[in-house]
């Protein structure tokens, strides 16, 4: 057995509902992601690239195969433990944001720190400056409908920095957003994988791609190619 | 999660919708304030039925005679039943410490009616009332100004009178002027020597319209020498009211010689037993209006149950959110069970707080009477209901997958 990967996910398939409507978003994906590594997952809509980050970002469980993250078999954890890798070892980037209304951006990046029970002056403190690192510091106290789409973005990425984790899972993080905007959140990927955090960024757009050091093209629920491209 | 996380947490998901919030708050607390006001007006009219029956005076029995099988009216005796008819005698017998010993005092009572005139000012007296000054203490009627008659005053037929408020005010206006006055009651002139306390009412009647003279002084001058309507019985004890009345009927069953197979024609009404079953009748009653505002609690119960469900769907995503984030499943549950449970209890708060204040006042003719427990009960049974109604939607959101509830629109 080979030195173990960051990420391993070995012949998983996901299937939807049964019989004859039965949709197969992944017929049989294998992938391994080595810990540092800038990985771009591109396809068109519909081709399972969502369904392939929901499953590694342990939000959704393959129908068959198995998916090794950090040498430990995710089908295995209780729901518990599940809940736990998700706040400690990924933090989520989504293409609509999902910053919880009504509620501060400081409040918001403290919520994982939370559920990881931290102490209040430790939560406050790690949350002030991952909102620095994005830029916000003059925003902590902004509820997501005052902050425009790129600040509500960086508030994102401060919340999935906030804890630390190994991998960032970003779901087509640009698709809500204007040119500056885009840039703004690349050149930060670029920063955090120049710091050697474990990216994965899914997409359709080229660009964003080409930022990345590895490219995966994902069509019909399979891949169909994986090369290093720079 | 720490509890004062979940907690600040909880109050940020109530404070996020405050309008629904606040009408869910006000379902329970409608619930709960009803059940304490109900209960205490229940509480209150059995204890008002109770003040007035003591008022009556206790340890009271009231003699009369049911007139014999004829279905005459009581004091119209025929000749066939006159041998039943209450007389002085009678009342005399049932005094003597000898022949009833658990009996304290005796008063004989007429009844009748009059027109009382004071120079210009005439009154109807619905119930003038021939006794002895025995009736006074006994009956709980104390003289309020002035003085009582005295039983040389029954002796010698002296022409005084006691008048009732309503009738001193009604022929004096000023109630203190009267004693000492004199006034015509039918033909003949009284003297006024005393002013009764009002007394409130304990049925149809004013018994404030009254007036009482000594018996023999009604006897000679307006009711003849019939029969007595009643004789006023009062025990030595309270808890000599029984014996007493067995000894009341014992006595005129041997002195009407009453034949062993007929039923009592004599009518012993013991102040004890109303009071008794007014008690009954009153926890009777608040137990109706208890139910009645329980079901309202329950009611308010499920207004919690509903806008919870209402949120956690409406919430889905931020769930979905939360459990990306980190969140467990018993974080999750902890959350809307706080958020239910605080409704229900701000809302039981907010109920106990409008049950004080309304409480105050007079509802309905009646002074309610705080139930302490019933404060206890009502703000416990609300932060169970907020427990119980809001179990199930908070199991519903705890138990989302991530992905399902994330993917919700």
């Amino acid at each position: 057995m080979a030195a173990e990967s960051l990420i391993d996910i070995r012949e998983v398939t996901k299937t939807y509902g049964q019989g004859e409507t039965a949709v197969h978003a992944l017929q049989g994906v294998s992938l391994r992601v080595e810990a540092g590594e800038y990985v771009a997952v591109m396809g068109s809509s519909g081709s399972g690239k969502s369904t392939l980050m929901n499953i590694l970002g342990c939000l959704d469980v393959p129908s068959r195969g198995e998916y090794w993250l950090d040498g430990s078999d995710v089908a295995r954890l209780s729901e518990d433990q599940q809940a736990l890798v998700r706040g400690r070892k990924i933090g989520f980037i989504f293409q609509s944001f999902n910053l919880i209304p009504r509620t501060t951006a400081l409040a918001n990046v403290e919520l994982p720190l939370t559920y990881a029970h931290l102490r209040r002056g430790e939560r406050r403190k790690r949350a002030n400056r991952a909102l620095e690192l994005v830029g916000l510091a003059d925003r902590t106290g902004h509820r997501p409908n005052e902050l425009s789409g790129g600040q509500q973005q960086r508030v994102a990425i401060a919340r999935a920095l906030a804890t630390g984790p190994r991998i960032l899972l970003a779901d087509e993080p640009t698709g809500n957003l204007d040119a500056h905007s885009t840039a703004e959140v690349l050149g930060m990927f670029d920063d955090l994988h120049a710091d050697g955090r474990t990216i994965i960024v899914i997409t359709h757009e080229h660009d964003v791609a080409a930022r990345a050091r590895r490219l995966v093209q994902v069509s019909d629920g399979r891949i169909v190619s994986d090369e290093v491209t720079r | 999660m720490s509890p004062r996380d979940l907690m600040g947490a909880a109050l940020r998901g109530l404070t996020a919708n405050k309008l629904r919030s606040l009408l869910t708050v006000l379902g329970v607390s409608i619930g709960v304030g009803a059940v304490i006001v109900l209960v205490a007006v229940g509480n209150g009219s059995g204890k008002a039925v109770q003040d007035r029956l003591e008022a009556m005076g206790t340890n009271l029995l009231t003699v009369s005679t049911t007139g014999g099988g004829g279905g005459f009216l009581r004091g119209q005796a025929g000749p066939a039943n006159q041998q039943y008819s209450l007389t002085l005698d009678d009342a005399t017998a049932l005094a003597d410490k000898n022949l009833a010993p658990d009996i304290s005092s005796v008063a004989p009572v007429m009844t009748s009616s009059g027109t009382a005139t004071n120079g210009d000012t005439s009154y109807t007296v619905n119930q003038v009332i021939g006794t002895t000054p025995m009736y006074m203490p006994a009956t709980n009627t104390p003289v309020q100004i002035g003085s009582s008659f005295t039983q040389a005053d029954v002796d010698t037929s002296q022409r005084v009178i006691l008048l009732g408020q309503t009738a001193a005010t009604e022929l004096f206006t000023r109630p203190a002027s009267a004693v000492g006055q004199t006034i015509k009651l039918g033909a003949v002139d009284f003297t006024v020597l005393g002013v009764l306390a009002s007394k409130d009412s304990t049925g149809f009647n004013d018994p404030n319209a009254t007036a009482i003279v000594p018996i023999s002084t009604l006897r000679a001058t307006q009711a003849g020498y019939g029969a007595l309507n009643q004789i006023v019985v009062q025990a030595a004890g309270q808890d000599r009211v029984d014996t007493a009345q067995a000894e009341v009927t014992e006595l005129l069953t041997a002195r009407h010689q009453v034949p062993a197979e007929e039923t009592s024609p004599f009518r012993i009404t013991n102040s004890a037993q109303i009071l008794q079953t007014s008690q009954d009748t009153a926890a009777t009653f608040t137990a109706l209006l208890a139910t009645v505002a329980a079901i309202s609690l329950v009611v308010g119960g499920i207004g919690v149950t509903n806008i919870m469900l209402v949120t956690v769907t409406e919430r889905t995503r931020e769930i979905g959110i939360r459990k990306a984030l980190g969140a467990r499943r018993r974080t999750i549950l902890g959350q809307f069970l706080i958020e239910a449970t605080l409704l229900s209890l701000i809302g039981g708060a907010v109920g106990v707080g409008a049950a004080l204040i309304v409480t105050r006042f007079q509802l309905a003719g009646v002074q309610p009477v705080l139930v302490p427990s019933s404060i206890g009960l009502a703000l416990g049974v609300s932060a169970a209901v907020g427990l119980f109604f809001g179990s199930m939607p908070a199991h519903r959101a705890a138990g989302l997958r991530p992905i399902d509830a994330l993917r919700h629109e």
